[in-house]
């Protein structure tokens, strides 16, 4: 089980308050996903659940129990940090062997255990070598592995990707997603990087400066961001948003218009600008546009190609159900 | 170009010379004190013999009958030894505490700490030997090693502060996740990273509690007197027994010598507070 409730939790470093207090339920199974700019927060949250860090105020429980005051081992959760933080002096059997020794488990059930992980992880042939002597993606699988058998009641992962490289990082990810299906067990995931977000959650918490800006589904922060910060962080490229006598047209104080829903033409259409770069994927080719009197730049998404040259004027027309209004209060307006 | 090559030219002869003649001015009294060690003390004042002279083991038989030198010996021993582990015993956890868990005045502390080492001793000179002579501790082994353990604290927490802080603080944060207690911290995880570290400082606690002359000389008479007190010992007052002296000081430092020889490069990591690696 791990069914996880902030209650009012709240972090002051010094005289800064990086948490302001805040409400948040995890549910058991769940793969709850906390994302945010850089510093705002979202690791100091992880490490309070965790009980690497002390609350301010407020209280955290753990399957209905509180555990504000229960040191991190006894909380039943496993941590997976970003620099991977393995034994550097244990080969990597002892680094999984390393909780199940600490919580005095049989040695036939740690070995069984490590075999199966390793079997798991693609980590059988290196179970004797040191940390310095793997990948950066084995030494993350090493530390799940760490995590794993320890059976624990949740996993709190803090950026586990950001070292790895790209190709690698999408590999991993896909990994950790069917760890997630095969052991049903909750797992928190913290990350800057909204497309993990958006590909990995069951559950979103959109952070900013320690506040809770949205939580939802994937889809629903897509199609119903609660306001203007979660418009523009989640999704890629970004939302664009119109502010001034455009945005009054539709009476909203903002409007943004996602890069996709904007139909593309040479002759005709309701907003005209100008062609700046154009990024070709293959499938998609994100078009910068210029000169709209609209934004600075607006961003463009279409299907496959187009003909347009840097500096040919160009038509765009937003699909007029997929527009997001907001008030002066940055909010969205139903 | 040629300008270059006879700049890197000149510089790898200039730099290794210079490094010898330094090496050598170093080296020289040490040799002197050795060399001096084989004469009479007779032979040792006179100018003709200098260089030419009968050697003679004499000094060393005569130290060792007459001076009682493996008392002197046996003191060094069990109080340098002694106080480099209460040193460690202290400066360990209390490095660890101020790596790991450090609170705004830890900076503050550790420059504190330092500035100890300022404090000219002679300034406590007097109130350390009343304390002890009015505690019954003058002249045991017990107050030299509390003062060698004192003394040397600042440089040991210091020392081994570096190091620790060089050990991500993840790793323990992972052990305490992993269910470690704080002795298991340091048993499992700060120990066996930081060994290197650990020994270098041990090292140069050791020696510099068995070189230590102005506390030991002053604190002891004749029970608890180490090394440095025969040395001194020798400084009769009808003049200075230079072969005597030589013999002594050449026995003193023999073994720290050695032990330096062993693990210089321990020595020079730790002197380097782990610069170099
Ligand atoms: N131990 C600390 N002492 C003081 N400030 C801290 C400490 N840890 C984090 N902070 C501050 O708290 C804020 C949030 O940090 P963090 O949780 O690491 O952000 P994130 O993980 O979202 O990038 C940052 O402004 C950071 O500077
Ligand atoms: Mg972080």
């Amino acid at each position: 089980m791990g069914r996880i409730q902030l209650d009012k939790v709240n972090k002051v470093f010094g005289d800064v308050e990086v948490i302001p207090p805040l409400d948040l339920s995890i549910e058991d199974g769940e793969f709850v996903v906390f994302v945010g700019p850089s510093g705002c927060g979202k690791s100091t949250l992880l490490r309070m659940i965790a009980g690497l860090e002390d609350l301010t105020t407020g209280a955290i429980a753990i399957d209905g129990g509180d555990v504000t005051e229960v040191p991190p081992s006894k909380r039943g959760l496993a941590m997976v940090f970003q620099s991977y933080a393995l034994y550097p002096h244990m080969t990597v059997r002892k680094n999984i062997a390393f909780p199940m020794r600490m919580a005095g488990i049989d040695e036939a059930t740690q070995k069984a255990k490590i075999d199966a992980a390793a079997k798991s992880l693609n980590l059988t042939d290196y179970l004797d070598r040191k940390p310095g002597q793997l990948s950066g993606g084995q030494r993350q699988r090493v530390a799940i592995g760490r995590a794993i058998v320890r059976e624990p009641a949740a996993f709190l992962f803090d950026e586990p990707l950001s070292n790895l490289d790209a190709a690698l990082r999408v590999g991993m990810r896909l990994e950790i997603m069917e760890l997630h299906k095969k052991l049903a067990t909750t797992m928190i995931y913290v990350t800057h990087d909204q497309v993990e977000a958006m590909t990995m959650a069951d559950k979103i918490v959109v952070l900013q400066a320690g506040v809770i800006e949205q939580v939802g589904s994937p889809l629903e922060l897509y199609h119903a961001p609660r306001n203007k910060f979660v418009a523009g962080f989640i999704g890629s490229p970004k939302m664009n948003l119109i502010e001034g006598p455009e945005a009054a047209k539709h009476d909203a104080n903002t409007i943004g218009i996602r890069p996709e829903h904007l139909t593309v033409s040479t002759t005709e259409g309701t907003w005209k600008g100008r062609v700046g770069v154009a990024e070709h994927l293959g499938s998609d080719t994100f078009i910068h546009v210029h000169d709209t009197g609209l934004m600075d730049m607006m961003t463009v998404r279409i299907t496959g190609d187009i003909a347009v040259k840097h500096g040919d004027d160009i038509y765009l027309t937003p699909l007029a159900d997929q527009m997001h209004r907001f008030g002066a209060d940055g909010l969205r307006i139903a | 170009m040629a300008i270059v090559a006879e700049t890197t030219k000149f510089s790898k002869v200039a730099w290794p010379v210079l490094a010898w003649i330094v090496a050598l001015v170093f080296f020289f009294p040490i040799f002197w004190m050795v060399f001096t060690s084989f004469k009479t003390d007779a032979d040792a004042v006179k100018p003709e013999f200098l260089f030419r002279f009968t050697p003679t083991l004499e000094n060393y038989t005569n130290m060792t009958d007459n001076y009682d030198y493996w008392r002197f010996a046996t003191n060094s021993i069990i109080t340098s030894v002694s106080a480099t582990l209460l040193c460690l015993f202290v400066s360990v956890p209390c490095a660890y505490a101020m790596a790991f868990n450090p609170s705004r005045g830890t900076k503050d502390i550790l420059m504190w700490m330092l500035s100890t080492k300022m404090l000219p001793a002679a300034a406590v000179l007097y109130p350390m030997i009343f304390m002890a002579k009015s505690l019954g501790i003058y002249d045991t082994r017990f107050v030299v090693i509390l003062v060698l353990t004192l003394i040397n604290l600042p440089i040991a927490i210091w020392m081994l502060f570096t190091y620790f802080k060089d050990i991500p603080k993840d790793i323990i944060e992972a052990g305490q996740m992993d269910g470690l207690t704080t002795w298991g911290e340091v048993k499992e995880i700060l120990v066996p990273l930081a060994w290197g570290g650990i020994a270098s400082t041990a090292l140069l606690i050791f020696i510099f509690c068995w070189n230590e002359a102005y506390w030991t000389v002053r604190l002891t008479t004749f029970n608890a007197a180490t090394l440095s007190t025969l040395i001194e010992g020798n400084r009769a007052p009808e003049g200075l027994f230079f072969g005597r002296l030589s013999a002594v000081s050449t026995a003193a430092v023999g073994p720290i010598v050695v032990l330096g020889w062993f693990c210089q490069k321990q020595l020079v990591q730790g002197l380097t507070f782990g610069a170099v690696k």
